[in-house]
């Protein structure tokens, strides 16, 4: 069951399935999320984006939280034997880094929206998450502020992230890029 | 027993004869019995209304010399509040009051002339987004008196209507219909001293 059950020679077709689908997301909301911000009050898109922007948003959220438990759960390949101690630390961290900043960048939208008690309504209101922490004065500022520079860092750190994985493959020319892309065996 | 009704009676009286002297006053900031609200076009089809949820100031009142009579307020412009937060959030922006470079405004009055019986125009001096602007608010004194506490009180409602272009605030973005921004300003306020 190559799909589900990742090995030591490459990750599941299932890992590799939310590893890409998140990346083109965090890539696609940071587009998404710098045009809508310089749209102008009449612009026919001006209320659209943002709801397609929190509901991109709420749908990553459930498929980061599905995962952390499938990660949790299944075994996850362990370090190629060729990484030095130095590069499977910076890994695991910048991978949790990574992790951390999401959760911040879904709870800071979050509270963009439901600062003053509104409750975020997604997916064409088919979907109201109610506000469950409002009343701190100018909180949709703040949450704002930290929505935007930690926008900015993740991609930082995504970028890096790539540009390591490039390293691995065409300097070290090891595993690391492959096992990611790969067509699973069966 | 009696000398004390007596002595609160003096205290009546005394306060009733001194509210015909020119009195500086409190706004009833605690009691919030003060507000500063405006209201804008939405397209030009409803009317917007928000707030600013912190001010504070004092005002003097002479009912026998109105030419005494002045006005000073400041508002925490970060405070401005339209019941939605990501609303709230862009009119603190730069698009709009940029609260991060201009978080107070002001409010100065120059001159107090009668119109009626209980109105007035009181022109003043408003800062909003680093601009001073003279503006007029057509004020109406609502009534003045004994409060039940012990203290005395004098209200006034005032109503302006505003460009804030005029301040350098962008509202051209949001059409032709929201140019003027209305303010209503009502004030509560306590007499200082005795």
């Amino acid at each position: 069951m190559a799909f589900w059950r990742s090995d030591d020679r490459q990750y599941s077709g299932f890992a590799k399935l939310l590893h890409w689908l998140t990346a083109l997301t965090v890539v696609g909301m940071f587009a998404l999320g710098l045009w809508m911000m310089e749209l102008s009050y009449y612009d026919s898109w001006y209320r659209t984006a943002p709801d397609i922007h929190k509901s991109i948003g709420i749908a990553l959220v459930m498929v980061t939280a599905l995962r952390l438990v499938y990660k949790f759960v299944m075994p996850q390949p362990g370090a190629l034997p060729g990484h030095s101690p130095l590069v499977r630390v910076a890994a695991k961290v910048v991978h949790s880094v990574i992790y951390l900043l999401l959760l911040v960048m879904f709870v800071s939208g979050y509270l963009i929206t439901t600062a003053k008690g509104d409750s975020l309504v997604v997916f064409g209101g088919y979907l109201e998450i109610p506000s469950v922490f409002s009343g701190v004065d100018n909180l949709e500022d703040k949450a704002g502020e930290v929505h935007e520079i930690v926008a900015f860092t993740l991609i930082g750190l995504a970028v890096l992230h790539a540009l390591a994985a490039l390293k691995h493959h065409f300097i070290d020319r090891d595993d690391t890029l492959l096992r990611m892309i790969r067509r699973s065996r069966g | 027993m009696k000398k004390r009704i007596a002595g609160v009676m003096a205290a009546v009286v005394l306060s009733t004869a001194a509210h015909v002297q020119a009195a500086d006053y409190a706004i009833d900031k605690q009691g919030a019995h003060a507000f500063v609200q405006f209201r804008v076009q939405h397209l030009g089809y409803s009317w917007l209304y928000g707030r600013f949820n912190n001010f504070d100031g004092t005002f003097t009142f002479d009912e026998k010399d109105p030419a005494k009579n002045k006005v000073e307020v400041t508002i925490d412009v970060t405070s401005i509040d339209s019941n939605h937060a990501e609303r709230d959030k862009h009119l603190r922006s730069e698009d709009f009051l940029n609260t991060a470079k201009f978080p107070k405004a002001t409010f100065v009055s120059t001159s107090y002339k009668p119109t009626g019986e209980d109105t007035a125009e009181l022109t003043g001096d408003l800062t909003l987004h680093g601009v001073t602007k003279p503006v007029t608010i057509e004020v109406e004194h609502i009534g003045m008196g004994d409060d039940p506490w012990g203290g005395y009180r004098a209200g006034f409602e005032g109503r302006a209507t505003i460009k804030p272009a005029e301040w350098g605030i962008g509202m051209a973005k949001l059409g032709p219909a929201s140019e003027e921004v209305e303010l209503f300003l009502t004030v509560e306020g306590i007499r200082k001293g005795k």
